[in-house]
């Protein structure tokens, strides 16, 4: 069986360092924090208040109530980056009448709507007390749920939950059933919810930053005095499509999957290594069929947390070597976007492709040991470049590498 | 809720979480017209409006007492019934 070229023809993206990908762009290219400091948090009992901020979407007057009754929080994020990205997909809503389209969208939680729910539950001691949405929201495929009730998709449709690589394997498992012949066009990304009953336990085993004095120098992936990740989220999405229904639609054509790798660490739960990383770089390399050489720019997984960005550093040494491209976590930035970072990442990656520079990872002020064997991007960089990796981990050492290239016939 | 509430009362309060919650014109609202067809219901849309009840009268009906309403008469009647 021949298979298929796998492209990118639309993206969009609502997060804390702008609501488009526009507002995006100037935001990676000056290298703006998206990181505020949140007093309710500490109420809650946080040990860390800082967070990304991101503004709930008016919907009102955009999409009938019934849907908005039905979604929550990180699906109102990734529905706003989906009519982004199919406008600039040209997929207008009819398409969807005629055509067979999919949805694989990552998402790993739906907390606030499951806690909201059952604490109305609980007071009014009567389940109907939830109403009729409730349900939907609370359900972890809420987000392709949704997305495919209101765009009408016939095509597959579920939820990718991979942590904090959902997002990433989304976009591996769409480009790998497109390739394969099963569907010639996937919406695919990923969506967070960002609110303080979401990140309440993971605050709790002390995984956030706590330099709260300075929040917009919190998330400091792979400098030395590192302390933690910051939370964060939004929703992204990517547009994947045969490279034939592409150019048959005339759709601008923004990059193609060459790659997707993926490994399970087998080890602890939350403590990465480094051969599982590295085994899902080296599969992704080998799937795209490219040499080291090739990898102009790396959009690291780096949260900022110690032991992440250390084996992070340590896997792309390890894999690289002598070959030294561009490394660069917008995490640094956007802090960690958790379900949405795999797909976001990739978004933010295409937009400096295109654009013809390397985002800087800000507040990398000294490298430690690791990191200063990797070649990282610490101001930003004018640079045209035509091939990206991207890397995603999450709990339970789930990994995922992507490799997007520049379209060439 | 108010034991004395007015029929008047009953079509205000109800007719005001009908346009803010489903979202139509309160000119659409007519004593005579159909419940179901103006406000666009469907199954899930009672669950909401047994929560809306409860909200703003104070009192929980079950989904099967909506059956025999087919207007908005029969709906302020229902609610004025109950609040009495």
């Amino acid at each position: 069986m021949k298979l298929r070229r796998v492209v990118i023809t639309g993206i969009g993206a609502y997060s804390c360092i702008g609501k488009n990908v526009e507002e995006i762009k100037n935001s990676l290219y000056t290298g703006k924090s998206g990181i505020i400091y949140d007093p309710a948090r500490k109420e809650m009992g946080y040990r860390s208040a800082l967070t990304g901020f991101i503004e709930r979407p008016n919907l009102q007057g955009l999409l009938h109530r019934r849907y908005r009754g039905y979604m929550a929080e990180e699906g109102e994020y990734a529905y706003i980056a989906t009519l982004e990205a199919l406008k600039q997909a040209k997929i207008e809503d009819s398409f969807f009448d005629t055509h067979e389209v999919g949805i694989l969208y990552g998402n790993d939680s739906t907390a606030n709507a499951t806690v909201e729910t059952n604490d109305i539950i609980r007071a009014k001691k009567d389940t109907s007390m939830a109403g009729g949405g409730a349900i939907f929201q609370c359900m972890n495929s809420t987000v392709s749920m949704i997305l495919s009730t209101i765009f009408r998709l016939r095509g597959i449709n579920f939820t990718i939950s991979g942590a904090c690589a959902s997002g990433s394997h989304s976009i591996g498992m769409a480009y790998t059933m497109i390739r394969h012949g099963y569907q010639d066009i996937i919406i695919c990304g990923g969506a967070q919810e960002v609110n303080a009953v979401t990140f309440a336990s993971f605050d709790g085993i002390g995984a956030f930053s706590i330099r709260e004095t300075d929040p917009t120098k919190a998330s400091r992936p792979f400098d030395k005095d590192r302390d933690g990740l910051v939370p964060s989220g939004g929703g992204a999405t990517v547009i994947l499509e045969t490279l034939e229904s592409a150019l048959s639609r005339g759709a601008p054509i923004l990059g193609e999957v060459i790659g997707y790798g993926f490994s399970s660490n087998g080890g602890h739960i939350s403590q990465p290594n480094v051969d599982g990383p590295s085994r899902s770089l080296n599969m992704c390399i080998q799937d795209a069929g490219i040499q080291l050489k090739d990898i102009d720019y790396i959009n690291a997984h780096a949260t900022s947390t110690p032991i992440g960005d250390m084996n992070e550093a340590k896997a792309i040494h390890q894999v690289f070597g002598n070959h030294k491209p561009y490394v660069s976590s917008t995490k640094s930035m956007t802090g960690h976007e958790c379900w949405m970072a795999g797909a976001s990442e990739i978004v933010y990656s295409l937009i400096m492709m295109h654009n013809g520079f390397i985002a800087p990872n800000i507040n990398m002020n000294e490298p430690d040991e690791d990191s200063a064997k990797i070649n990282i991007a610490t101001s930003t960089i004018d640079k045209n470049f035509d091939v990206f990796l991207s890397n995603s981990f999450g709990f339970g050492g789930t990994n995922s590498t992507l490799i997007v290239k520049k379209y060439k016939p | 809720m108010n034991s004395v509430m007015t029929m008047d009362e009953v079509i205000t309060i109800t007719n005001n979480f009908l346009v803010e919650e489903f979202e139509v014109d309160m000119a659409s609202i007519k004593p005579a017209a159909p419940v179901k067809e103006t406000l666009e219901l469907d199954s899930l849309d009672y669950v909401d409006l047994v929560v809306l009840i409860d909200t703003h009268f104070g009192f929980k009906v079950q989904q099967q007492d909506f059956k025999g309403i087919v207007t908005f008469q029969d709906f302020y009647n229902f609610l004025h019934q109950r609040v009495k």
